[in-house]
């Protein structure tokens, strides 16, 4: 049995992924006092990659993409307060204001708000039809206007946009992807990628306009059609905007911590404040491997931050320093990601990126692998995951030989 | 309700219960073992990676294509046991189902 210390209380603010892995890591790490999670949605810890995939397509229920159940929380002692935003960090006398009015004390503090979806400012941009896609509310107002033989139109060629367009698809809509920028996932992947994935949307029937900024959204009692700079209008039942995510730094910033692309925190996860640690969507850290700072979108940074968060806390220093992967799951497409390739000199193509879709691109620099994008090809994202690791120099032709099976590379 | 029992890294057997059409990742992970689900049981990832007693490895349903490319690149492969616990759901027919977990590290 736990015996808790109300005395020593570790809050965290914010309740999705980095949250429920930091409150669970703690107990791990042995904190023994007692844990709070103020979330300002009304729901326990789910995941996010599945509001833009089966969620959206109502394969699956919100038990059943809870990042925990209930009652292993309760098993933990860690105790939530829902549905409530913390308004203000007072770190003089180490008490938070919730936007009901209550105070709550801190001996640690934790900081896992992520990050928020940028939402348009244009003319009719807030006319009812017109939806984001970050949370699960989000997800449920974007399913009351899902309609077989109807039109949607997606802003933005992003991960979020296309996930969004896939599921559409599948689910009978008609959809167009608007983009700002010459090429789809412009800012996340190289040319290569995007000419695949454009290549696929032709094949499953979504059009892709690039180059389009939209201006305007009109429309009586409901959005009705989006036009553009250039004039091109486009008809609409449903809009979905997916341009991007701001990290919550306010809280942060108005407390006086340090912020710059997000809550600014060392290689043990800790701000300019020694009893506040963060993790996830809202931090800006130093990845050692790449020796730049950045601030990462993805579940892993958020599920490995937050132990290293815990580790701080509780007096364990853990540097963070895990290889950065992500995954997008479009159509009968898995690619996963496997570090970073900005940088890269030199690219390296195995299998057919022009037909099908199974291959991986290797991304090196003077010679050592440093990214991997592998669609379709787990195999390819594992070996290479620890070919990065490993540092070693890589034979270009080796990658690129399917005959020679991936899993030889790692005994070469 | 069924028990399943998991190995440790000491080589120490613990008996877990579990319901029908519960995932045995999610069983062994929230009793507190060291296996992981990042991709939340999606089976993108091998983090739950384990070893199933191979007297029990034919009676379960046989891995798809999919999760075999995952599991056979593992560092801690072995054939004819390994499975990605996350496509594992328990029924009463793997009551005493015996999985030893994996020091696996993607």
């Amino acid at each position: 049995m736990r015996i808790l210390s109300d005395e020593k209380r570790c809050v965290i603010v914010g309740a999705s992924h980095a949250a429920a892995q930091l409150a669970l890591s703690l107990r791990q790490y042995g904190w023994d006092g007692s844990i709070l999670v103020i979330g300002e949605e009304k729901f326990l810890p789910y995941q996010r990659p599945p509001l833009s995939k089966g969620f959206m397509a109502g394969e699956k229920t919100l038990d059943e993409i809870l990042i925990r159940k209930g009652l292993i929380y309760d098993k933990n002692d860690v105790e939530f307060r829902l549905g409530v935003r913390v308004i203000e960090i007072n770190r003089d006398s180490k008490t938070l204001l919730l936007d009901d009015g209550t105070s709550i004390a801190y001996e640690k503090l934790a900081l896992t708000m992520g990050a928020r979806a940028r939402k348009l400012t244009l003319q009719g941009s807030d006319l009812p039809g017109v939806c984001y896609l970050r949370n699960l509310e989000d997800v449920e107002r974007i399913q009351s206007y899902v309609e077989a033989g109807k039109e949607v139109v997606v802003c933005g060629g992003g991960y979020i946009g296309l996930e969004t367009a896939a599921s559409l698809k599948q689910q009978g809509m008609n959809v167009t992807v608007l983009e700002m920028m010459p090429r789809i996932l412009e800012r996340v992947v190289t040319p290569e990628l995007s000419a695949f994935y454009t290549r696929v949307y032709k094949e499953e029937g979504v059009k892709i306009v690039t180059g389009v900024t939209v201006t305007s959204f009109e429309g009586e009692e409901r959005v009705q059609r989006l036009v553009s700079a250039d004039g091109q209008v486009f008809q609409a039942d449903l809009v979905v905007v997916g341009v991007g995510v701001v990290p919550n730094v306010e809280l942060a910033e108005t407390a006086g911590l340090s912020v710059n692309n997000g809550i600014v925190v060392d290689q043990y996860a800790q701000t300019s404040d020694p009893d506040i640690v963060a993790a996830g969507d809202c931090t800006f850290h130093l990845n050692p491997m790449y020796k730049r700072e950045l601030r990462l979108e993805s579940v892993q940074n958020a599920v490995d931050q937050a132990k290293i968060a815990a580790a701080s806390l509780c007096g364990h220093q853990e540097a963070y320093d895990t290889l950065p992967w992500f995954w997008s799951d479009q159509f009968d497409i898995k690619l996963q990601i496997a570090g970073l390739s900005q940088g890269y000199d030199d690219l390296v193509i195995r299998g057919d990126i022009n037909l099908g879709r199974s291959f991986a691109v290797f991304y090196l620099r003077k010679k050592m692998l440093i990214s991997v994008d592998a669609v379709n090809r787990p195999q390819e994202f594992m070996v290479g995951k620890r070919l990065i690791k490993s540092r070693k120099v890589i034979s270009r032709e080796l990658l690129a030989e399917e005959a020679v099976p991936i899993k030889n590379l790692l005994t070469v | 309700m069924g028990t399943i029992h998991v190995t440790d890294y000491n080589g120490v057997s613990h008996p877990l219960k579990i319901s029908t059409g519960e995932k045995v990742m999610e069983v062994i992970r929230d009793a507190g073992f060291p296996i992981e689900a990042i991709c939340g049981g999606e089976g993108a990832c091998a983090t739950c990676h384990v070893h199933v007693a191979s007297q029990w490895y034919d009676r379960l349903p046989k891995a798809n294509q999919k999760e075999l490319d995952f599991i056979e690149i593992a560092m801690t492969y072995e054939p004819g046991m390994s499975r990605l616990s996350c496509q594992i759901s328990y029924t009463e027919e793997y009551d005493g189902l015996e999985i030893t977990i994996t020091d696996e590290d993607d």
